[in-house]
């Protein structure tokens, strides 16, 4: 032996990178749907669009004939696509998170999970990037690769029914959506982390029914104020807060009252300039370590 | 250094005291059985030396604080926490392949080594397998990891004999050596006892006894009399006795052996009897703590 084997390096630790990758790895092992749901919706919706296509080239030759109302149903599809996507990564992302720190206390696997060196900071961490970094990613992945089988199929469509396809591909305006759609949803992402965080903060705490003891206290001091002074300033906050990040991405005003219509109208300054966004993440910062804090003293439930 | 090193060791649940004052030292290179009845703060124990609960008094494991110091201590301290912790849903790979991802100790071609024993299939959901391939699957897991301490709290519960038994005959063969400790917590004395250097008895929160196997062996003896020598059995002073059949069974604390022999048939006492001399008639007086 030419080196001396105390010269080895001793495995101490691994470092943080590695531990989040292998958790967050673990999370989508044990939550499939964070993937197949939006993929399966996805599916489903291909599916629906290619029996549309019958009606596609009558609407093309329409449009040849020069009724300018019919191109824009052209985006039709695409839009739905990314809606029907986005809507699935919402409820996966939800109930992921009620579930993210209640389901292993009660399947007590949480007591395997602590025989292992990982931190509980680094696990809740872990389970936050699902929601907020995962499911967006999934989300613009899925959707694109929908986008593009719906451009392959309606071309093929075209070009079968002896039309030429720049009728279609000059009516669509791929491009705007390929862009906003990656920004409009990191833009979300940021401005819904704090309900995700708020949502595994009760997960970590909750003996039973976590989405009871995640509304309850904003839903009931919501009716409260309807009932006593009939406004709806706590139901208008909460619905800011859960719809304003794409209002704030895809609307001229951040209101979600006019729409974009072209790519120099995204306006990343304006969103990421909004104190509500940094606030957002601060919050979410503080349930999250709160969280974690929890996750050490919690026992099987 | 002790591996484990406790002083007035304390745990209250409200007004439960789960741990009352608990003194203990467990020195490398033991096998310890943690011997009480149910809630006798077998389990908060082992939850304090693993850094799963606060506690109040002094507690150090490999010269750690477990509370303050758990991130630290994990990479050096396994444990079995309790039966049937790993998640249904969890595929025989994916357990091998994740411990392989975080622990920095994990030899994987030695749990590979451990799991091709058994009849466990590597595509196998965990929800899909027995109880007792499961206990194998986690101690494959842990045994390849090389730990100095190593926790078992009640890891055979709920198994039969043969895998409780090929259990421990594994932990003892193919894990256990003078580096490693092996703390143990369980009801099934009499199957572990002959793996065991030393026992530590709790009741009510407190240690009643904590002696190594020889001292045991040297300090308490059994005694089987016949009917007509009982009286001047008894007049040795037994700390116990019961019946079996004709018979009479004794056990004496510090008697000379000679003395015993004239009067019947003297044996090194099992723990579970002396468990049962030691802590007396169940629940006696425990009404209060329990409640």
């Amino acid at each position: 032996m030419t080196t001396p084997s105390n010269a080895l390096p001793e495995p101490t630790a691994f470092g943080w990178r590695r531990l989040l990758y292998w958790s967050v790895r673990r999370e989508l092992w044990e939550n499939r749907a964070v993937y197949l749901a939006p993929m399966a919706i996805a599916a489903f919706a291909l599916f629906g669009i290619a029996l549309s296509t019958i009606a596609l080239p009558h609407a093309l030759r329409a449009i040849a004939a020069g009724d300018a109302k019919r191109a824009a149903v052209l985006m039709g599809p695409y839009a739905f696509v990314a809606f029907a996507v986005m809507a699935t990564a919402f409820f996966v992302a939800v109930f992921y998170s009620l579930a993210a720190l209640h389901a292993e206390r009660r399947d007590r696997s949480i007591l395997f999970w602590k025989s292992l060196p990982v931190s509980d900071l680094t696990t809740v961490l872990s389970k936050a990037a699902i929601p907020i970094l995962v499911i967006p990613a999934i989300t613009v992945a899925v959707t694109f690769a929908a986008q593009v089988a719906i451009l392959v199929l309606t071309t093929l469509v075209t070009l079968l029914n002896g039309l030429d396809p720049n009728l279609l591909w000059s009516h669509l305006h791929l491009g705007l959506m390929w862009v906003a759609l990656p920004y409009g949803l990191l833009v979300d992402a940021l401005w819904t982390a704090p309900i995700y965080a708020w949502f595994i903060l009760v997960s970590a705490w909750a003996k039973r029914m976590p989405i009871l003891w995640a509304m309850v206290p904003f839903v009931v001091p919501a009716m409260v104020e309807r009932g006593a002074f009939g406004t709806a300033h706590i139901g208008s906050f909460l619905g800011r807060r859960l719809f304003g990040g794409f209002n704030q991405a895809f609307s001229l005003d951040g209101m979600g009252k006019a729409p974009i219509g072209k790519l120099g109208d995204l306006d990343p300054l304006r969103a990421f300039a909004m104190p509500d966004i940094w606030l957002g993440l601060a919050v979410a910062a503080a349930f999250l370590a709160m969280a974690a804090w929890l996750r050490r003293r919690r026992e099987p439930i | 250094m002790a591996c484990i090193e406790a002083r007035g060791l304390r745990k209250a649940y409200g007004k439960t005291l789960a741990l009352d004052g608990v003194d203990l030292t467990v020195e490398a290179g033991r096998i310890v059985g943690l011997i009480g009845p149910n809630g006798a703060g077998k389990s908060t124990a082992l939850s304090a030396m693993l850094g799963l609960t606060e506690f109040e008094g002094e507690l150090k494991v490999l010269g750690r604080n477990p509370w303050t110091e758990r991130d630290r201590l994990l990479r050096d301290v396994c444990f079995i926490a309790d039966v049937a912790v790993l998640p249904g849903w969890i595929r025989v790979w994916q357990a091998v392949d994740y411990v392989a991802g975080v622990h920095p100790r994990f030899d994987r071609a030695k749990a590979d080594g451990f799991l091709a024993r058994t009849a466990i299939k590597r595509t196998s959901k965990v929800r899909e397998l027995s109880k007792g391939m499961v206990a194998q699957l986690h101690l494959a897991l842990v045994m390849a990891i090389d730990a100095k301490l190593l926790v078992l709290d009640e890891p055979t519960l709920g198994l039969d004999l043969l895998y409780r038994k090929q259990f421990y005959d594994t932990l003892l063969n193919d894990y256990f050596d003078s580096q490693r400790t092996i703390v143990v917590s369980t009801h099934q004395v009499d199957e572990i006892q002959h793996i065991l250097t030393d026992v530590v008895f709790l009741n009510h929160g407190r240690v009643v006894l904590s002696a190594s196997m020889e001292d045991l062996e040297a300090r308490y003896l059994e005694l089987v009399v016949g009917p007509q020598q009982v009286e001047a059995a008894r007049a040795l002073r037994p700390i116990y006795e019961r019946r079996a059949l004709a018979r009479t069974l004794m056990l004496f604390d510090g008697v000379a052996r000679d003395r015993l022999a004239a009067l019947g048939e003297v044996r090194t006492p099992g723990v579970a009897d002396l468990f049962v001399a030691l802590m007396g008639p169940p629940n006696a007086g425990a009404e209060g703590a329990a409640a």
